[in-house]
Order: C-alpha cells, then structure tokens, then sequence
C-alpha cells in the first residue's frame, strides 16, 4: 500500500482486497460489546474539514477511536480560498502537533495532493471537490461485497450527476479495479465530456440498463444545477433518472439499491424505493465506519489483526 | 556616446561580422571593425533586440508580485529591448494618468523600453470604452488596447472599439474567453479534467470568440490582434481570417508552444501543482503541434511572454485557489528554441522575425524590429544557442519565481542586450 490514500487509482487490486478483507475482520469487533482495539494508541489522527460533511466526519471519529488513536477534530469553518489562514500553513500547524494522518475534505479538487506534499504522516481523502472520494468507494464495494459476494463480473449501475460527483469517479475506478462492469447513466449534460476515456459504459436510458444490474448506485442530485442549465426541470429528472417502483420492478430479485447519501427523497430516489429491502442504504453508513478502521489501520502499519481479535 | 564594436556576432546564424555601434546606431557592419569598447561576440547570435506585446509589470498595484523596475530587469536579461505593459493593473491603465505613470517608470528604470497598453474598458468592467483616444495622445502614445485577463465579451463594445482605434492606428489585442463557457473554468476540458474533477476550460470558448471578432474586425475594417492562441481551432479561424486577407494578427505564448495540460495530472512537481495553472489553460499535444505549424508558417504572427508574476503565497495553495499565469520574460527565447529551432521548424531569422519584428509592427513601436543593418537603432541581443543548463529562478531578476520549467534543462542563454547601443545585459548579468 502507498502512504496515503487520496485517489481509488491508488490501490491496485491486491491493496484493494486486503483493505476489504482486513474490513471483513474489523466488523467482527463491531458486533462485540467492546468496540475498541488497542492498536493505534498513541497515534494522532486529525480531521481536517473544510466542508461540512456531519456523516463522513462523524465516520473517520468513530473509526480512529475504535482503534484507540487520538483524535483532533480541525473545523475549519469556511475555507482557505476565502480569506484567512491558507492550507499550506494549517498544513504547517498540523505538522507541528505530530499528526500521524490527516484527513482532509475540502471543497477544491486535488487539495489532499497538495498537503501530502506538506506534511510527514499519511493523508487520507474524505471528499474532495468533485475529484474523488476513495473511501466512500471502498465502503460501498464492501458493501456490494456483503451482498453479493465477490464483485468480479458483477453489472454496476451509477445513476446521476456524475459530471459533479466524488463518489461516482471513484467507485468508477475502483470497481473496474475489481473486475466489476460499471455503467453510468445520466443526460449527457451531467457526464464529462471524455468520459468515452473512463473504463466503463455510459448510457443515457435508465429503463434499459436496469434489468441487467446487479447494482443499482442512486446520486445525489443537488437542485441548484438546474439553475445552471443542467436539465430542465426537477420533474423532468425525476421522470428520466429517478428510481421508483415501477422502475425497481425491472431489476432482478437479487440486484440492490445503493445511494452514498444524503438523499434527496422524491427526485432520484423514491423514499419508498430508499426503505424496501433492496436498499443498502443504511448498511452503507454501518460499513463506512469498518472500512475507514482498515483503512487507517493499513496506513498506520497494522500488523497482522488475527491475535487482536482472537 | 563611446563607440562600442560587437565583435565577431553571427547576425541571425549567419556568417561572423563586426557590428559597430555610434551614438546609439549601427554605423557599420564589417570584419575587422574597431571602437572605443569591444565586445568578444564570437560563437554568438546576434538578433534584433526583442519586443514582447504581452508583459505584465504589476505595478502599480500588484508591487509584491513585480514592479516596471524588476520587470523590465527581467525583460532584458530575457534579450528584450521593448515590453508592451498591459493595462490590468491596481488601478487599471484606463486612464491617460496611469499609462504615462506607467511609461515615466520605464524610461526611469531604463532597462528597456516601457510601452502601456491601455484598458479597452473603464476598469476592465467590459461596460462603457475609456478613453483610448487620450491614451493614445499621452505622452506613452499607446497603440494597443487591451482588457487583457478578461474578455470583451460584449459584441457591441467589441465593434465600437475596433472600429474607435482606426483613428489613431490603434489595435484591439482580445483575450478571446466566452465568460459564460469558461465559468469557474480551472484547466483545459479534456480527459485530464474530468479525472481530476477540474471545471473544464473549453477550447470552443476561446475560438467562438476569435471567430466572432474577426468578422468583427472585418466589418469595420480594423485591426485585431488575438492574444495567447491556444487551440488548434483558433489557429484555424485565424488562418481562415487571413486568408480573406483580413486585419487579423495573432499570438502564442512559449509555454503554449511546450507544455501540455497532462502536467497537471503527473508531473515532476506532483499532481494539482499550480504551477500550471494559466489562463488561457495549457491544451493538449495536439494543440502545441498546431500552434507550433502556425507560428513556423506565419498563421501566428508573434511570440508574447504574457509574463505573469504571482508572489509565492498566490501559487502554494490548492488548485482552484491559485492565481493564474507564469513568468516568462527570462525564459522565451529557450522555450522558443527548444520547440521551434531545435525541432527545425524556424531559423534564427525566423525567430527574430517572430520575437521582434512582428510584435513591434504589431504594436507600431517605433525603434524596435528593425533589422540589424547600418542606421538602425543598436537594439541588439546576442545569444549563446550552444549552451543548455537547468533552470534556477532562485537568480531570477523577476521579483517572483513561479516558472514551470524549474529543474528543466532548457538550451540556450542571453549574454548580451543593448538598448540604443547602450548595454542593458553583459555577460548575461545586468549591466
């Protein structure tokens, strides 16, 4: 494994499978009544938000604390590309405390590349503009994997603003890491312009791609695109891209409904599509916190885990 | 005035002569010259000294970032002689005021020639003209008009400047960006941006603007001059323009001629650095391919450094964060010779016709471009081609240092400027 995680580009497959697999073992520990391991004691991880993000933060805190590291919780309110401290001197400041690993959400693309240019310890990627958000992949490949097993050959789906979404380019990546099929369906305003060059299919009709997914992944879409043009009307999206009943209905008995939250019930998601069993929705959230243990385990040199859990 | 004579100087890659220079002039181009000064030119080119249309000299305003002082030191270590000065600065240059303010301190510093390009609008704002006529009657005599950094984008506005400047020989030089396409733009719109998650800078923003302005031009029977060319379809539009035999001149920047837009993605410096990001963006190979066949066929007129200067805090930030631009002044005629004369597509000739002639036409500056024969202006730039060391900004003369090409080697060094005869540059230090 590489010193950070700031890119699903980073892992090659066998990094991948010992992230999910170590994963697999940590969420034994979650089921005990002590959720706590020893093996980070003494290790400093800090959190380093620049956007407000309760979920994700809230996940990383739970997973360095189950591992029993330190954690220092950095709200920056506002972001350094407004006025004030820039985030080569937080970056600085960190340094200074001993942080063992950052991690970092920030509004602008490619900011974890730039601090881990900065400090000494490992950065970790929570989220970063509309670049990537590598280890909401990696939760919901575990996910994916809970359900249904081993993800080569398996037909993923990704449904939404892709153009503008984190989670939609890493799981892209990672999941063709892993041998899945990825197919991205949106109008052809929300997908980049070359995404012909990504390694996956794209179509612009849900109605024909559902039945042969195994996965279906709802994005979230934030209404203020379409102000900008990206589609014409909330109705509209809804009624090409939006996951309801009668479109569930199409999917085989055995393909699952995810969506990395927060959701927005009614437009690409139907709240009664968001409850049903298919959805992974909540489990998605129960996961991230094991996948974000083995991932800061990994990176702050776990050892072998068998005789902790033992 | 002493005469100096520049001894054994192979005038544009030609055959060794003595240049000698009286009272600020070329008096005599022979072998065997003698004056009260030598200057040992053997194994170096001599070229007309070079004019620059597109520098930006911070000041007033921006003084952290450079001054008209530091500026212009760089220009004549970079073997300019001329620097067009352009108008955005804090407060623009939309005024008669400012642009003499503006010229006084370049003849003050007197490393070169110092020419303002004044603001097309009042205060960049692309909503009412300045006064480009009282501009044009100051003592700076400007002649190129600019809201450079930002876009004409009004197409009216556009009209009535190009058509307003025929008065006095006056250019419109547009930084040809459709706002609306390129809002929040970050990086050339490719396969690089979408990895990355940047806001893609098209390449059809900057040529519907270029095809829009020359028919612009045309109508009124103007001159435009379109900055930075980035795009092999502007330089299809631009060749198309020409060849209806319109007023249309164009421009490209060395490092559009070198750099690709992958650096972003993987480079020396990592990933994100922004130490590439520039405006108009770094485009693809395609793209330097086109741009350098244009410049070597005349499509492109001219070289421009649109030297940018950005203090250190402005660059060592995230990506989107960054300022725009890259210094260049004291770079241009390495990156020109690595991408044009190494790679046989310009002779030194060429190369003088590119880097001085056009843009002193261009920008009707008097003294400057000419070629280096007897009653001339001694505006001369000896280079040594036959050198290649690795860039160090760490000795730059420009007051800041944000150069793409630190840790590259690249060919070539001025050892020699002179400003009407009087050394600006020995040995490659200031004179």
């Amino acid at each position: 494994m590489k010193r950070h995680l700031i890119s699903a580009a980073d892992l090659s497959r066998d990094d991948a499978l010992l992230i999910l697999d170590t994963a697999d073992e940590l969420a034994k520990i979650s089921e005990r009544s002590i959720k706590k391991l020893p093996t980070l004691r003494g290790r400093t991880v800090v959190n380093l938000f620049f956007e407000d993000s309760t979920r994700t933060r809230i996940s990383f805190e739970a997973a360095a604390k189950r591992l029993s590291a330190d954690v220092i919780n950095f709200s920056a309110k506002g972001s350094s590309v407004s006025k004030g401290e820039s985030l080569k001197d937080t970056a600085l400041t960190l340094e200074a405390m001993g942080a063992d690993a950052v991690v970092i959400r920030h509004g602008a693309s490619g900011a974890p590349h730039r601090l881990a240019g900065w400090v000494r310890g490992s950065v970790v990627n929570a989220g970063d503009g509309t670049h990537e958000h590598p280890t909401q992949a990696l939760l919901d490949a575990f996910t994916m994997r809970r359900r249904l097993g081993p993800l080569d050959g398996r037909r993923v789906t990704i449904v939404g603003d892709v153009l503008h979404s984190r989670v939609a380019r890493s799981n892209v990546l990672l999941l063709s890491t892993l041998g899945a099929e990825v197919t991205l369906v949106a109008p052809p305003t929300l997908l980049p312009v070359t995404v012909d060059s990504w390694p996956c299919e794209v179509s612009y009709d849900l109605d024909t791609v559902l039945p042969k997914s195994d996965v279906v992944m709802m994005l979230r879409v934030q209404r203020e695109r379409m102000n900008a043009a990206f589609f014409p009307t909330e109705r509209e999206y809804s009624r090409r891209y939006g996951l309801d009943r009668d479109r569930v209905a199409k999917m085989h008995d055995d393909a699952i409904v995810m969506h990395p939250g927060p959701m927005n019930r009614g437009m690409e998601i139907a709240a009664e599509v968001a409850d049903s069993p298919r959805s992974t929705i909540v489990e998605q959230v129960a996961n991230g916190v094991t996948t974000r243990m083995a991932v800061l385990y990994l990176l702050l040199g776990g050892a072998d885990l068998g005789g902790e859990i033992q | 005035m002493t005469s100096i004579v520049i001894k054994g100087a192979r005038i544009l890659g030609g055959e060794p002569a003595d240049i000698l220079i009286r009272d600020g002039v070329v008096a005599e181009i022979g072998q065997g010259l003698s004056g009260d000064e030598t200057v040992d030119a053997r194994g170096l080119i001599a070229l007309p000294g070079l004019v620059d249309l597109h520098t930006h000299l911070r000041e007033p305003g921006r003084e952290d970032a450079e001054t008209v002082a530091t500026g212009t030191r760089a220009a004549a270590l970079g073997g300019y002689t001329a620097v067009h000065a352009m108008a955005n600065t804090e407060p623009v240059a939309d005024t008669a005021g400012v642009v003499e303010q503006v010229w006084r301190l370049g003849q003050e510093a007197g490393h070169c020639d110092v020419r303002p390009v004044g603001a097309v609008t009042v205060g960049l704002a692309g909503e009412r003209l300045a006064e480009l006529g009282a501009m044009a009657d100051s003592a700076a005599r400007v002649r190129v008009f600019s809201d450079d950094g930002k876009c004409v984008s009004d197409a009216v506005l556009m009209r009535r400047a190009l058509e307003y400047v025929k008065a006095f020989d006056g250019v419109v030089a547009q930084h040809a960006q459709e706002p609306r396409l390129t809002a929040g733009a970050q990086m050339n719109e490719g396969a690089v941006s979408g990895r990355l998650g940047l806001t893609g800078w098209p390449a059809v923003a900057e040529e519907a603007i270029i095809a829009r302005d020359c028919l612009l031009a045309a109508h009124v029977g103007s001159r435009l001059h379109v900055c930075h060319l980035s795009t092999a379809g502007s330089v299809e539009i631009v060749r198309w323009a020409k060849s209806k035999g319109w007023n249309v001149t164009a421009e490209v920047t060395p490092h559009h001629l070198l750099l690709t837009d992958d650096l972003v993605e993987d480079s020396p410096v990592g990933s994100y650095n922004p130490i590439y990001k520039v405006n108009p963006p770094l485009r693809t190979r395609a793209d330097v391919e086109a741009l350098r066949e244009a410049l070597a066929d005349g499509t492109i007129d001219c070289v421009a450094t649109d030297h940018a200067p950005h203090p250190v805090e402005d660059k060592e930030t995230e990506w989107a964060a960054a300022a725009m631009g890259m210094i260049g002044l004291e770079t241009a005629l390495s990156v020109v010779q690595e991408a044009m004369v190494e790679t046989g597509l310009l002779d030194w000739a060429g190369v003088a016709e590119r880097m001085s002639c056009a843009p002193a036409r261009i920008g009707r500056l008097e003294g400057h471009g000419r070629p280096i024969e007897v009653g001339a202006p001694a505006n001369i730039t000896l280079y040594d081609a036959a050198v290649r060391a690795e860039v160090d900004p760490a000795g730059y003369a420009s007051k800041s240092r944000n150069t793409p090409y630190e840790g590259r080697t690249l060919p070539g060094r001025v050892v020699a400027t002179f400003l009407r005869g009087r050394p600006t540059v020995l040995d490659g230090k200031l004179a």
